[in-house]
């Protein structure tokens, strides 16, 4: 348990420190949903028909850019040797430095998703329920990414290969995330929506660490 | 736990990296106390067999025991019982050295505070009191070599596994590792060391890993 929690404040640390991680990400989320609107003219209907798939993809990608530094860096330090070698089994280790990763960009991008809400003019009812969905469903971005960061790891261009791995295993949070959304504006109920990105972020809480410790496995043979 | 402490064990060992085949009929006994000094070329495997004692990779023949005990039937406790200082000292630029040791004992499962004894004398003997609280991006090659060298005596290991460790070091601290490594030894602590240097480390065997290579040819042969 020590060495978890040492762990996931180190990443933490690491990634508020540099200041570059967290701000990167959030600062390419607002660019790239302040371009939407420009691009596809500014009539409220238009904007409020795609703002929640608009906010969501925009969401999918800011984190998608942090993933390539996930292990890259310790893999390239010795660190990751390290990890290998600590008390903690690599599986534990890889959801500690998932749950940093989430805290340090996840979490940052569901809590500025408000605001963004306005410049797309989604309807203010859906807004919580458009936060509360990247809350639930960002975790799985983090989960998913790992193992496609560390599936990469030592790849020439990895950054290439990592969105084309991991894009499209981010369909279905994107499609009950952006859903949920719409859901709740059409007065229907984003819970059956909701709740299936839960279950998404549960399965994903115990298969993804298994697979992204046997990737690094294999990248420190 | 009264019972003497266990030799390490490598019997036959064999490496393969990829195709080629490293080395093999690797035999040798590290007892409490004893110490093994690789030397080879470079690319003769020193780095692979130390990895191969970490547990790190899995022989490709041959046996590792801790005593009558295979390691690979308890991994978890062989690797608490060991320290492995790669070439690569593992450090981040972002933290300080006092967070670097932190961090690394809480690796081992150990809770440290920032101002406990045992980080002061760790980075004492290796005189890095002086940059204990800067970022490590401004400490020199031979600094973040000493910082990484400090975790062998911040949280205790019976076993040392040494890759090239006095390289970047100056005169005064390839001393200062001496003395570690004697004292370890002293106390009982095993070290598996690769040097191109010639270090005082006590009588140690010599294992050349030359002339362990297999001749080419041999190396597509299973």
């Amino acid at each position: 348990m020590a060495a978890f929690i040492g762990l996931f404040r180190r990443d933490l640390r690491l990634a508020l420190r540099q200041g570059g991680d967290t701000g990167l990400v959030l600062g390419f989320f607002v660019l790239a949903v302040v371009l939407f609107p420009l691009g596809i003219g500014p009539e409220p209907a238009v904007l409020q028909r795609v703002g929640a798939g608009i906010v969501w993809v925009a969401a999918l990608l800011a984190a998608l850019l942090s993933l390539d530094r996930l292990f890259q860096s310790d893999y390239q330090d010795g660190g990751l040797e390290l990890l290998a070698l600590s008390s903690l089994p690599l599986e534990l280790a890889v959801l500690a430095k998932c749950a940093a990763h989430w805290v340090a960009t996840g979490l940052p991008l569901a809590l500025t998703s408000p605001f963004l809400a306005f410049l797309v003019d989604l309807d203010p009812a859906a807004i919580p329920t458009l936060t509360l969905g990247l809350v639930v469903g960002t975790p799985v971005l983090s989960l998913i990414g790992s193992v496609a960061a560390a599936l990469t790891l030592g790849a020439r261009r990895q950054g290439v290969l990592l969105s084309l791995l991991v894009l499209p295993l981010y369909v279905p949070p994107l499609v009950f995330g952006a859903g949920a959304v719409e859901a709740s504006a059409a007065g229907t109920g984003a819970r059956a929506h909701l709740l299936i990105l839960a279950a998404l972020t549960l399965a994903a809480l115990p298969l993804c660490p298994w697979a992204s410790a046997a990737a690094l496995r294999q990248a420190l043979e | 736990m009264t019972e003497p402490a266990p030799d390490l064990v490598a019997a036959d060992l064999a490496c393969r990296r990829g195709e080629r085949l490293v080395f093999a009929g690797l035999s040798f006994r590290l007892p409490p106390g004893g110490a093994v000094v690789l030397t080879g070329a470079n690319g003769s495997g020193k780095t692979s067999l130390l990895r191969l004692l970490a547990g790190l990779i899995g022989p490709a023949a041959g046996r590792l025991a801790w005593g009558a005990r295979p390691i690979a039937d308890d991994v978890a406790e062989h690797r608490a019982r060991l320290h492995y200082v790669g070439h690569q000292d593992g450090v981040k630029p972002g933290l300080t050295p006092c967070e670097t040791l932190v961090f690394w004992a809480a690796l081992r499962g150990r809770e440290v505070r920032r101002d406990a004894p045992m980080l002061t004398a760790a980075l004492a003997a290796f005189a890095l009191e002086a940059v204990a609280d800067w970022p490590c991006r401004w400490l020199s090659a031979g600094q973040r070599r000493r910082l990484a060298l400090t975790r062998l005596l911040v949280i205790p290991a019976p076993l040392w596994l040494l890759d090239e460790p006095f390289s970047a070091l100056d005169d005064d601290n390839r001393v200062r590792l001496e003395q570690a490594i004697r004292a370890h030894r002293a106390a009982g602590g095993r070290v598996a060391l690769a040097t191109h240097i010639p270090a005082e480390i006590g009588a140690a065997d010599e294992i050349g890993l030359d002339a362990l290579a297999p001749r080419h040819g041999d190396a597509g042969e299973e």
